[in-house]
């Protein structure tokens, strides 16, 4: 005999229908049709646009082929670069700069703490083309803004884009991203009952004592789950691509902005769907890492 | 007495710090206040005079530019209403109904949509819509971010929808509703301001990005803005400057105004723990 | 109006049994109190009742219909929800109307009858409030409105009064003694408060673990409790329980526990049956029947004082025994009472309750069984 339920299953499956046909057909098969296509040499044009071939491993042979890892522009060249640029700009730059800020709002004029915030979270949430050309007119090299600043201060202009287009768009990561750690520890810190903080003002401790005594201790579980989501973002940002296109000679080229090249310029969708299967991979491991931190957060707090 | 120096000085040199800060955050987005506004507008500072709306006549005049917010308006509300619609039968499905293996199918979906990014399946997705010859449509663009927003979408529903007691919904059937009944009159007005916050956030993501409409269109005029700015390059590739700024502002408006309105209404911590 | 009938029902939630094996009748025009501890299956009785829950097995009847597994919509009952669950979309009149809007009824003819129904309960100029701009009284009313608004066989209350303050549950409490008086409707009441089920019930089923220990008058439960669990949840403070050693010698019932004097007792049948010989029982005295007394008389209980509560109209006086056991006298005098370090307290023997070592009671001879 069939139970009482708020939405019988039959409805419910229905409900459920929409959703799931949109999430199969552009996100599930996708993940299997990438790996599908990476074992073949399947290009935009010319005979293997219709009928590839199967090529068994040879696009990841290509990829880890030994002798051209390393060189610029190649796959081992820009992983290496993606993982510096994933650790400066996100690691060091976006959570440790989101954590000091969203510390110091603590204790700074209320004025002041909006003021920063609604800049700090203008430049995350506009839109990324916008961003771009903002960076491209602050870093130009006849009339951007920092080239202003730096000569009002008696420092040399700088090509910022062609001198260092690496630093450029670890900056640029920082910048646009850092809010969200800062949004993320604010509400983080205000979840910890204030008379913590006053127990220990009583006491006497400095604002360091704090935050390495309670303050840091009693956030470590937002702490890992920010690392591991914006980690993930900046792994997959398309973003330095609208500054920089990935060049000047690849020394910006990231992963998502090689995979790009080698698919919609070269047009060798085998070898682009090979790398997507390995930042898939990637992907998959912060992801589970991230599923499996929150679950064992959720049984500690049921425990 | 030290200790009260000491605080003295703390929030001092704290907010000498937020300010340098601040203004690290503030300095790009300055030029974006006057360049608009300045018909001889460079990519240098500079205070415009006289403040004028030139740049603005000249964007709307470009139809091709006004086409583009057009289009974005077009893809952003088509995949709005699909992620929302979608994302809100399927989380009340989750919630209520008795399908057996309810949170490891969120689970699941929500691995998948956070492994399968843009930049890692723009392949296979450029494939699947060209399969199915959608390629170069605007309906490819809007099914694209439906599919991939959703199971993110349906998370955040999902656990709102589970914060609301189910004894609304019994309330009314005890009274005489029937499900769908205690579906329209009851559960889904209860429900509404998840499901804003939600399309707020579909609308935003959907509004602002770029590689999913450059991959899958072609002809110039189905371009959502975030592509059709580059019309605004010369044929040397250099910006002209005066129309990007006054375009920018425009295609940046939406988005903040949204903002501005989500925290008005929930508090902008809403927005910040969106993604978390 | 109409009876209800619960025919060997079970309910498990997965391993857990939640209700088991019930058999319970309540009456057409019955206010029927079901009482017990959280987790006890009250709730899951009541939802049965609702069709929100589905038995596991066994059979439901309202009236003669058979609803074990009807949709709620379709049985014609009215239910007050613990948290109200108002619809905080709509102003009173649409909260209050919303059950004869799905009946189809027009909108001037359904708000007509919420205002008519509304004004009953005193909340009629509020019809235009949003539920979150009225206090928790106003809402629990409007909840006990939407339930009232149409006609329905059977009314359901799920610890309707229990997110009041004092003493607006003591108020909201009277309010509903009256209605039930008024309206003789068939309600099933489910509360852990023990004073409810005695103000408001016709009978009480109380319930521990899934089953109805005891299904009588409030005042049967009372002063006749059928199990140690009864007399320790109805009254407050609850019965003092204090086991003795028992013998039937001399054609009496003997019983003996440290610093403690029962004058002998006649031996009723039962305990003979329970007895045989000698063993264990549990004595049982209410606080309101035990007085200040002398040591070494008979009926007395003796132990060091623990606490001297003066409640106003009464004073809660209560003692300590070497084995922790506590023993709580509730005494009604304007006397200040003098007390030392050790407290004897009296009764006397019609007051005594006995029940065996499974904690059943020991009816005297001819009571009700």
């Amino acid at each position: 005999m069939k139970s009482f339920s708020l939405l019988s299953r039959g409805t419910g499956a229905a409900f459920l229908a929409p959703a799931g046909l949109l999430i199969g057909a552009f996100v599930i098969a996708p993940f299997f049709w990438v790996i599908f296509v990476s074992f073949t040499n399947r290009s935009l044009l010319g005979r293997t646009a219709v009928d590839p071939d199967f090529v068994g491993l040879a696009n990841y042979f290509s990829l880890f082929d030994a002798a051209t890892f390393f060189t610029r522009g190649e796959f081992g060249s820009s992983l290496i670069l993606t993982i510096q640029f994933v650790l400066l700009s996100a690691v060091v730059g976006q959570a440790a700069l989101g954590m000091l800020l969203a510390w110091m709002l603590r204790s700074v004029p209320r004025s002041l703490k909006h003021l920063t915030e609604t800049v700090a979270i203008g430049a995350w949430i506009l839109p990324e083309v916008v961003i771009a050309f903002a960076w491209f007119a602050f870093l130009d090299y006849e009339n951007g803004t920092l080239n202003m600043i730096m000569e009002a201060l008696r420092f040399p202009r700088g090509d910022w884009l062609l001198s260092f287009p690496f630093w450029a768009i670890v900056v640029f990561n920082t910048w646009r991203g850092t809010a969200f750690s800062m949004m993320l520890f604010n509400s983080a810190f205000s979840s910890i009952p204030p008379s913590y903080f006053q127990a220990a003002d009583v006491a006497g401790a400095s604002s360091w004592q704090k935050f390495r005594d309670i303050g840091f201790p009693l956030i470590r579980g937002h702490v890992v789950t920010d690392l591991i989501l914006i980690t993930m973002w900046s792994f997959n940002v398309f973003t330095p691509f609208l500054l920089t296109s990935g060049g000047p000679s690849y020394r910006t080229e990231i992963l998502p902005i090689y995979t790009y090249r080698i698919a919609f310029r070269d047009f060798d969708f085998g070898k682009g769907a090979a790398v997507g299967v390995v930042v898939m991979l990637i992907n998959l491991i912060f992801a589970l890492f991230y599923l499996w931190v929150m679950r064992r957060r959720a049984k500690g707090v049921a425990a | 007495m030290r200790s009260y120096l000491g605080l003295y000085f703390t929030r001092i040199g704290f907010s000498v710090a937020t300010a340098l800060i601040g203004v690290f955050f503030a300095l790009p987005l300055v030029w974006f206040i006057f360049a608009p506004f300045n018909p001889r507008a460079e990519l240098g500072l500079s205070i415009p005079e006289p403040f004028s709306l030139a740049n603005f006549e000249a964007v709307f005049q470009n139809g091709f530019a006004m086409r583009g917010l057009w289009n974005s308006l077009v893809q952003s509300v088509g995949g709005v209403i699909l992620v929302g619609a979608g994302a809100t039968l399927a989380s009340y499905a989750l919630s209520r109904s008795p399908i057996p293996g309810k949170s490891v199918i969120t689970y699941i979906l929500l691995l998948f949509s956070s492994v399968v990014s843009g930049s890692a399946a723009m392949v296979p997705i450029f494939l699947i819509i060209n399969g199915i010859g959608l390629i170069d449509t605007q309906i490819a663009v809007i099914l694209v971010f439906a599919g991939g927003l959703l199971p993110t979408a349906m998370f955040i529903l999902r656990d709102f929808i589970d914060s609301i007691p189910k004894s609304y919904e019994e309330s009314a059937m005890v009274a005489g509703a029937s499900p769908v009944q205690a579906f329209f009159d009851v559960a889904l007005p209860v429900i509404r301001p998840g499901i804003v916050v939600v399309v707020v956030w579909a609308f935003v993501s959907i509004w602002g990005s770029f590689l999913i409409p450059f991959i899958l269109l072609r002809s110039s005029e189905k371009m959502p803005a975030s592509v059709a700015i580059y019309s605004f390059y010369s044929e040397a590739g250099t910006p002209i400057v005066t129309l990007l700024a006054a375009y920018s502002l425009l295609y940046s408006l939406p988005v903040v105004i949204l903002y501005l309105f989500v925290s008005w209404k929930f508090g902008f911590r809403f927005f910040g723990g969106i993604k978390a | 109006m109409a009876s209800i009938r619960f025919k060997g029902i079970t309910k498990k939630f997965g391993e857990f049994v939640a209700v088991s094996d019930l058999d319970l009748e309540m009456n057409d025009g019955e206010f029927v109190c079901l009482l017990g501890p959280s987790g006890c299956g009250k709730t899951t009785t009541l939802r049965m009742i609702a069709g929100l829950e589905t038995p596991t097995s066994g059979q439901l009847l309202i009236g003669d219909r058979d609803v074990t597994f009807l949709h709620p919509k379709d049985r014609k009952i009215s239910m007050v929800f613990q948290d109200y669950a108002l619809y905080p979309h709509m102003n009173l009149a649409d909260n209050i109307a919303y059950p004869l809007k799905v009946r189809g009824e027009a909108e001037a003819k359904r708000h007509a009858r919420a205002r008519e129904v509304a004004d009953v309960l005193k909340i009629g100029h509020l019809m235009e409030r949003m539920p979150s701009q009225i206090s928790g009284g106003q809402q629990q009313r409007t909840s006990l409105a939407r339930a009232l608004v149409y006609p329905s066989e059977v009314y359901l209350f799920d610890e309707p009064l229990s997110n009041l303050d004092a003493k607006l549950r003591l108020e909201a409490r009277g309010f509903l003694n009256h209605l039930q008086r008024d309206m003789g409707m068939t309600a099933v009441y489910v509360t852990h408060d023990q004073a409810e089920a005695m103000a408001l019930a016709t009978r009480v089923a109380v319930m521990d673990a899934g089953k109805v220990v005891q299904y009588a008058p409030p005042m049967e439960v009372y002063r006749r409790p059928a199990t140690t669990f009864v007399a320790n949840f109805v009254g407050s403070p609850p019965m003092n329980l204090l086991p003795v050693e028992a013998t039937i010698a001399d054609g009496a019932l003997q019983l003996k526990a440290d610093r403690v004097s029962v004058a002998p007792l006649p031996v009723s049948r039962s305990a003979a049956a329970a007895l045989k010989n000698n063993g264990k029982l549990t004595l049982g005295v209410r606080p309101e029947h035990l007085s200040i007394a002398r040591g070494g008389e008979a009926n007395t209980v003796s132990g060091q004082l623990f606490a001297n509560e003066n409640m106003g109209p009464e004073k809660l006086v209560t003692l300590e025994r070497d084995d922790a056991a506590r023993f709580t006298a509730r005494i009604f005098t304007d006397d200040v009472i003098a007390l030392d370090a050790t407290v004897t307290l009296g009764f006397s023997s019609e007051h005594i309750h006995l029940f065996d070592p499974a904690g059943a009671r020991l009816p005297m001879d001819g009571e009700p069984v």
